[in-house]
C-alpha cells in the first residue's frame, strides 16, 4: 500500500475490494478505510452479513415420502438393468 | 482431527464428476455414528446391502438435503436433488475407495448434482453477471447511503434467510458454497469453471446486494 491509497476514491477503492477480501487481506487496517467512514460502514456490515449467515441455517429435515421415492426409483433402475 | 470436521483431503481419483474441489473448511457436523460404524455400514451398501444403503440414507439425508436447499433456496427443486444425490450415490458407491471421508465424497457428490441441475437450466455466472451489473447510478459507490443507515451489529436471522433466499441463483450459489459451506474461491472455480476473480467478483456482488436488500428491510421497518 502507498501513501496514495489514502487518497483513493471510495470507487477506486471499492473496484479493489473483492480481490483484497478475496485474498485474505486485512482490509480494516487499509488507509482509506481508516480515512473513510462510508467504507468503513461498507466493510462493517459485509463482515457482519457473512458472520450472520455461517451461523444462519440449520439443518433440515427432508420429507419421509423422499425415501419412498428413492426406493421406488432404484428398483426401477435395477428392473431395467435386470 | 475432531469427529465433527471433514478433513481436507488431496483430490479424490474416485470422485464422482468434478475433480480439484477439496471440501468445506467449516461447519461439518458429521453427527451420530462413530467411523467404525459408518464404515461396517458403508461396506454393506458397497456390497449392495439395501438396508445398509437405507441406514446410509438415513444418517446423511439432513445434511444432503440441507445443502441442497441452501444452494437452490427452493423446497420441491431440493426435493429433487436430494434424490438425485442418492441415486447417483446407489450408482457410484462401489467406486468410493476411501482416499477421503466418505461423508466428504457424498457432499462433493451432493454439490456436483446440484451445479449439474443448475448448468441445465442455463445458469450461467458470466451472462447473469452481466443481466446484474447495476447502472452506474446504482453502484455502490453511490448507494452507500449516509453511516446511519449502516446495519447494526445484529442481524434479523429471518430477514436475512429472506435476503438469501431471494438472491439471484449465480450469486446465492456462490455465496452459499463460500460464506455458508466454507469451500474456498479456487475450489469454486474448478466447479464453476470460471475464474478465481470471477468467483470473489460474484462473492462481493452477492453480499452487496444482501446489505442493500437488508438496508431496505431495515428501512421500511423503521416507517411502520
Amino acid at each position: 500500500m502507498t501513501d496514495d491509497t489514502k487518497e483513493m476514491s471510495c470507487a477506486a477503492f471499492q473496484a479493489q475490494l473483492p480481490e483484497l477480501i478475496g485474498a485474505g487481506v486485512n482490509v480494516s487496517a487499509h488507509p482509506h478505510v481508516q480515512s473513510c467512514e462510508l467504507c468503513r460502514a461498507l466493510l462493517s456490515d459485509l463482515e457482519t452479513i457473512a458472520e450472520a449467515a455461517r451461523q444462519l441455517f440449520p439443518i433440515e429435515e427432508p420429507p419421509d415420502k423422499l425415501w419412498d421415492q428413492i426406493e421406488l426409483r432404484i428398483r426401477t433402475e435395477k428392473g431395467t438393468e435386470g | 482431527m475432531p469427529e465433527s470436521r471433514i478433513p481436507h483431503p488431496a483430490p479424490q481419483p474416485d470422485a464422482p464428476s468434478v475433480e480439484i474441489v477439496t471440501p468445506p473448511e467449516q461447519e461439518r457436523v458429521i453427527p451420530v455414528f462413530t467411523p467404525a460404524g459408518d464404515d461396517a455400514v458403508l461396506v454393506r451398501a458397497q456390497a449392495g446391502d439395501h438396508q445398509a444403503f437405507a441406514q446410509l440414507y438415513s444418517l446423511h439425508k439432513r445434511r444432503i438435503y440441507s445443502l441442497c436447499l441452501r444452494m437452490v433456496g427452493n423446497i420441491a427443486e431440493a426435493e429433487d436433488l436430494t434424490q438425485e444425490a442418492f441415486l447417483q450415490l446407489h450408482r457410484k458407491i462401489a467406486t468410493f475407495r476411501g482416499d477421503s471421508a466418505f461423508s466428504t465424497w457424498l457432499h462433493r457428490l451432493a454439490v456436483n448434482v446440484v451445479l449439474m441441475q443448475l448448468r441445465k437450466k442455463g445458469l450461467s455466472l458470466i451472462s447473469l453477471d452481466e443481466a446484474m451489473e447495476p447502472a452506474p447510478e446504482e453502484r455502490p459507490g453511490r448507494s452507500f447511503g449516509a453511516p446511519d443507515l449502516a446495519l447494526s451489529g445484529a442481524i434479523d436471522r429471518l430477514a436475512l434467510q429472506k435476503a438469501i433466499d431471494e438472491l439471484p441463483a449465480g450469486y446465492r450459489l456462490i455465496f452459499v458454497l463460500h460464506d455458508i459451506e466454507g469451500y474456498e474461491h479456487n475450489e469454486i472455480a474448478a466447479m464453476l469453471e470460471c475464474s478465481i476473480g470471477n468467483s470473489k467478483s460474484q462473492l462481493h456482488k452477492a453480499r452487496l446486494k444482501l446489505r442493500e436488500t437488508l438496508r431496505m428491510s431495515t428501512q421500511e421497518e423503521g416507517r411502520r
